[in-house]
């Protein structure tokens, strides 16, 4: 990873594995800081789209490592957008149910945590399909 | 590729689990060794000490959810203590408090585990 280029583009390509995570954050945490803003809500960025990218890796490329994932930063007057672009499965996290956590405790399931975290985390989740490609929408509002 | 640090230490008849750097997606698997080893050793009362985590995703907090109940049916708990504020509030911000207990220090929650 270049950062300083990806910073200055605004935009990460990374393969379909979890061993990229850390890269998807530290160019969030970066392009974050680089325009001076909250830096605890900087981290409930890189939060949202670290669960964000896990997901994808996991539900809508089933960990195949040759697939990739674009995220690309948008920074308008009142808003911090991220978009984060797949060709994996259709997934629209806004269709998943509110987690029963005691529920899970109990069947001794660990997962399904992620889509929920992200919803509370960020103002806007969106997705949308177009194609063959699925674009999700993460929006930070900017005080 | 993430910086991710477990080891375990006994104290008496308690484990302590202490985790450091960054646990994710990607490494969420070495905790989850961690606690397998655990239960092979019929060690079911255990303290995570998270003094040395800087940061944690929604994955780490599943290894919590996926063991804590077969700790709990041996008469164990995971207790957590030492916390960043940052990592407590992904925590909190999923209700956790009102299922696990939380302590600032280790003592307290090793304490706790011996009352």
């Amino acid at each position: 990873m270049n950062l300083i280029e990806n910073i200055e583009k605004k935009e990460l390509i990374i393969n379909s594995s979890t061993d990229n995570l850390s890269d998807v954050r530290a160019f969030i945490q970066a392009v974050w800081n680089s325009y001076g803003y909250d830096e605890k809500e900087g981290k409930n960025v890189v939060v949202s789209v670290d669960e964000a990218c896990t997901n994808i890796i996991k539900h809508a490329y089933h960990f195949d490592t040759t697939k990739t994932i674009k995220i690309k930063v948008e920074n308008k007057k009142d808003r911090f957008i991220v978009k984060i672009t797949d060709t994996g499965s259709h997934f629209n996290p806004n269709g998943i149910p509110e987690p029963n956590i005691p529920e899970k405790l109990k069947s001794k399931k660990g997962g399904g945590l992620g889509i929920y975290l992200m919803k509370k985390l960020m103002d806007e989740v969106k997705y949308s399909n177009k194609g063959n490609k699925n674009e999700l929408i993460l929006v930070k509002y900017l005080n | 590729m993430a910086d991710f640090k477990v080891s375990s230490r006994e104290q008496g008849q308690i484990c302590i689990i202490d985790v450091g750097g960054y646990l994710d997606a990607h490494t969420a698997s070495e905790l989850e060794k961690e606690f397998e080893k655990l239960i092979e050793d019929g060690q079911y009362k255990v303290v995570v000490n998270f003094s040395d985590l800087n940061y944690i995703s929604s994955a780490g907090l599943g290894v919590f959810m996926a063991y804590v109940e077969t700790m709990r049916e041996h008469g164990g708990d995971i207790k957590f203590t030492n916390l960043k504020e940052d990592v407590y509030s992904i925590f909190n911000l999923l209700g956790f408090p009102i299922l696990y207990e939380f302590f600032d220090q280790e003592e307290d929650a090793i304490k706790k585990f011996n009352q």
